[in-house]
């Protein structure tokens, strides 16, 4: 680094801190015979780099029901599930940019027994909203009420290895598993695990009350959500306030963003993200993420049971002409392996998947089954164009000489009686923080949720004993094979990963993304600025 | 007894009946939609013991016949039950509580807009009967005809394109609040006013024009004319309070739609009004709310339609005293 390129780095840094000011920062770099224009926006782009303390952020956010509830278990949109993670909420932990477990109400969480038993060690010196400090009371409460035989909350499933949570003191709480599992941390990064405070062993949620960076305000269910700093967090944020508001339609949503009424709009319109591209100081917020747009074969009805049946729908299907033209680019093709390249543990197994209608014939004709005819059940409710991405599938089977008769099933109800009990169907996943999480719920054979029916005894196997190894090469190479497997012989069509797109207002600053989620991972009231 | 009080009593009386048909066509309907309230919360984790679980917990594992008499005995109690959502909890919601202040947006929104386009349509069409076939006349027409026939999300997206993002005179967003103070909830109401207005004038207007037109060919104007009466105080003074009639009834009519038919501008504007709430329990299957909703439009169609009604008994002579 030359003599300049350290002093305009400390000049930046000093411009992030508000220490230097704007004319004397472009005297600087002008004097180094940078343009004028550069040297301005050199000046913006370094008083955005630093956090900085202050401001309203206000967020358009495409989900958002009037039957939306403080009540954490009920937490599953857009606009509710941010509020655990970075909101009235505090985790145990928090997920990174390089999506690594950090912890958070917790310092420190250690296995024993075969990653069996968690010892977990809370930070100290954490209050709630109202003052009462945060104690593993607190933490057991709240665990058990997301656990309990009649608990309705999402997270009953995340936690489905949880045999007991119990208090070891005033800050200690020893989970106990059923099986070991290396990656237990990972799961109590679940948005409906945010700490709330107890009395005689029930949490109160009521009120809002938590021990995240914001103190809930006003909350008007399918409409707005107001709320200010919480002075006392035990964590870092930047905004003194935040506003949320839920705007379902996707131009209204765009117009309120155009119109300067709010920072950031989630869900961007594709059709026309060009020309809001292109709109005065926006950034386009474009994640890959790792969730997924599937279509799902029940390998145990026909003609999916044949292995060259499923291989050959594999190879008819040009994933990246449903990139193109479904996501129009902001996506990336599948390979059908449910684990996105973003995630730890994931390979990109060969041979990839390309278009090759050729390949296809010969295999249906090793088969004996030349002119095949299979039916696709399809929805809008599986995922955004899912209707359009069948018939294009459709028209691309044809060239392997296999007739794919779209059926278009009803919005409502999609999900009772169509994806799972249809041979083959549509299907959305909004991917997990890990291998494990995501392989255990979408293809162990006991999953309420494997819906390809794929009863692998190898990938079962191997899938049981990765999640206990604490040794990362040898887990690496079982999650390697298990991927393998998925890709050659399992029923699920990856189609493609689609991003996660919206637009942002360059007066926010913010570091790295979370691929995790939507929101940079959920964190983004915590951790973006107002430069 | 009066007539006219004779007619009120009666059409009320009628009203009440017609609710209690629609109350039973809405439950009903609602009945036969497919997937329930269980099925939309829970989403892909709708397995059959969840959704089991909580159709047992609010109430829904019972028959229809039962649930349909127990919610219209406590309708008229005054009881519109409690939404689904938040049922799992210690908080229950009142659908009562839900409603009240969207149902204080809407209103707002329609007297508002009612306010501005029910004057302004009654002018334009009493001064375009006045110069029939003039260019005024001509000009008038064609523009709320075009209005009228452009879709009102579209006129709301000119709108809000000129006014609030090329101009930046009004927000985009109309979302309002409790805490919203009164002239800020009309200005940020003014967009979809606006809108709405531009969506009712021409209906109420040729509506206005073509009543007073019709009643200028009768014997009674020409005599009025013959024996002097200058044009406009004719129109004014004899044709007028014969017209009242057809007029108050499409007003009722459009008053109605501005109540129960503006999810679409609400949608745009993103203005928490009674539709949006409707449209989004529709999709959550949040039966009590939407049921409440429905009887609400019911109710308030039924109203307008008789105070139109009364109107036109008590501008018409024959009818107030018969003999």
């Amino acid at each position: 680094m030359s003599e300049f390129q350290m002093k305009l780095k400390a000049a930046e840094k000093a411009v992030g801190l508000g220490k230097l000011s704007r004319r004397d920062f472009i005297q600087f770099v002008m004097a180094s015979g940078v343009t004028l224009a550069a040297a301005q926006a050199m000046f913006s782009r370094a008083a955005r780099a630093e956090p900085k303390k202050g401001g309203t952020f206000k967020a358009a956010i495409g989900h958002g029901q009037t039957t939306d509830s403080l009540d954490p278990a009920t937490w599953s949109n857009g606009f509710t599930f941010a509020w655990g993670k970075s909101v009235m909420g505090a985790p145990l932990v928090q997920i990174n940019q390089k999506n690594e477990v950090v912890p958070h109400v917790a310092e420190s969480l250690e296995p024993t027994d075969g990653a069996k038993k968690w010892v977990v060690k809370l930070r100290k010196g954490i209050t709630f909203h109202n003052g009462k400090p945060l104690t593993a009371d607190d933490v057991v409460a709240t665990i058990n009420y997301h656990i309990g035989p009649d608990s309705k909350s999402p997270a009953k499933g995340v936690l489905s290895n949880l045999t007991a949570v119990k208090a070891d003191g005033p800050d200690t709480v020893i989970f106990e598993l059923s099986g070991g599992n290396a990656d237990f941390p990972y799961l109590l990064s679940d948005y409906h695990l945010a700490m709330y405070p107890s009395e005689g062993g029930k949490i109160q949620w009521d009120k809002g009350i938590g021990a995240g960076p914001y103190i809930l305000k006003s909350f008007e269910p399918g409409v707005k959500m107001t709320a200010e700093r919480n002075p006392n967090y035990f964590g870092d944020t930047n905004f003194d306030a935040i506003e949320l508001l839920s705007i379902i339609d996707v131009a209204a949503r765009t117009n309120a963003y155009l119109s300067g009424e709010v920072h950031f709009i989630d869900r961007a319109d594709l059709k026309t993200i060009d020309m809001l591209k292109n709109a005065p100081d926006t950034s386009l917020y474009n994640v890959s993420g790792t969730a997924l747009y599937s279509a799902p074969m029940l390998v145990d009805q026909a003609p999916f049971d044949k292995l060259e049946v499923r291989q050959a729908l594999k190879w008819a299907i040009n994933r990246q002409e449903l990139v193109d033209k479904i996501l129009y680019g902001y996506g990336s093709a599948g390979n059908d392996n449910m684990l996105a390249p973003s995630l730890k543990y994931a390979i990109q197994p060969e041979p990839v998947y390309s278009y090759d209608p050729e390949k296809a014939k010969a295999l249906l004709k090793k088969a004996g089954m030349e002119n095949l005819k299979v039916d696709l059940s399809a929805s809008d409710a599986a995922f955004p164009g899912g209707v359009d991405a069948a018939l294009l599938m459709a028209e691309q089977a044809k060239a392997a000489g296999i007739e794919i008769n779209v059926v278009r099933e009803p919005n409502d109800s999609y999900w009772d009686n169509v994806w799972l009990k249809k041979p083959w169907s549509l299907c959305y996943w909004g991917g997990r923080p890990t291998a494990d999480s995501f392989l255990s719920i979408s293809m162990a054979a006991d999953a309420a949720w494997n819906d390809t029916h794929w009863k692998n005894p190898r990938f079962n196997e191997l899938l049981v004993a990765a999640r206990a190894e604490t040794d990362e090469a040898k887990r690496q190479a079982m999650y390697a094979e298990c991927q393998q497997l998925m890709h050659d012989d399992g029923g699920q069509t990856v189609l493609l990963f689609n991003n996660y797109v919206g637009a942002l207002n360059n007066a926010v600053g913010h570091g790295d993304f979370n691929t995790d989620f939507d929101h940079d991972g959920g964190y983004m009231y915590e951790r973006w600025w107002l430069a | 007894m009066h007539p006219v009080l004779k007619t009120v009593l009666q059409r009320l009386g009628l009203g009440l009946l017609t609710l209690f048909v629609v109350s039973v066509v809405i439950f009903a309907s609602l009945e036969m939609l497919p997937g329930g309230f269980a099925e939309a919360i829970l989403g892909q984790g709708a397995t059959p013991e969840t959704v089991a679980a909580f159709n047992h917990q609010v109430g829904l594992d019972r028959p229809a016949t039962v649930r349909y008499v127990e919610w219209i005995w406590n309708i008229l109690h005054g009881d519109f039950g409690y939404s689904y959502a938040g049922m799992g909890g210690s908080i229950k919601r009142s659908v009562s509580e839900l409603i009240a202040p969207r149902l204080y947006n809407t209103f707002f929104l329609a007297i508002m807009t009612a306010i501005v386009a029910v004057p302004l349509s009654l002018f334009l069409g009493i001064l375009a009967a006045l110069y029939r076939n003039s260019w005024y006349d001509r000009i008038v027409n064609t523009v709320t005809l075009t209005t009228i026939a452009t879709p009102e999300f579209f006129i709301a997206y000119l709108l809000m394109f000129f006014f609030a993002i090329r101009h930046r005179w009004f927000y985009s967003l109309s979302t309002v609040s409790d805490s919203t103070p009164f002239l800020e909830h009309i200005y940020r109401a003014a967009l979809p006013a606006l809108t709405l207005t531009l969506v009712i004038v021409a209906h109420m207007m040729r509506m206005t024009r073509a009543s007073l037109i019709n009643l200028l060919a009768s014997p009674y104007m020409e005599m009025a004319q013959l024996k002097g009466v200058p044009r406009r105080e004719a129109i004014i003074k004899h044709a007028l309070p014969n017209a009242w009639a057809p007029i108050a009834t499409v007003i009722a009519f459009n008053l109605a739609y501005l109540v129960v038919g503006v999810v679409v501008v609400e949608v745009v504007y993103v203005y928490p009004g009674i539709g949006q709430l409707m449209v989004d329990s529709v999709s959550s299957r949040d039966m009590p709310v939407v049921q409440a909703c429905a009887l609400i439009f019911a109710a308030t169609y039924i109203l307008l339609n008789l105070s139109a009604d009364i109107v036109s008994i008590v501008t018409n002579p024959r009818l107030l005293h018969p003999k």
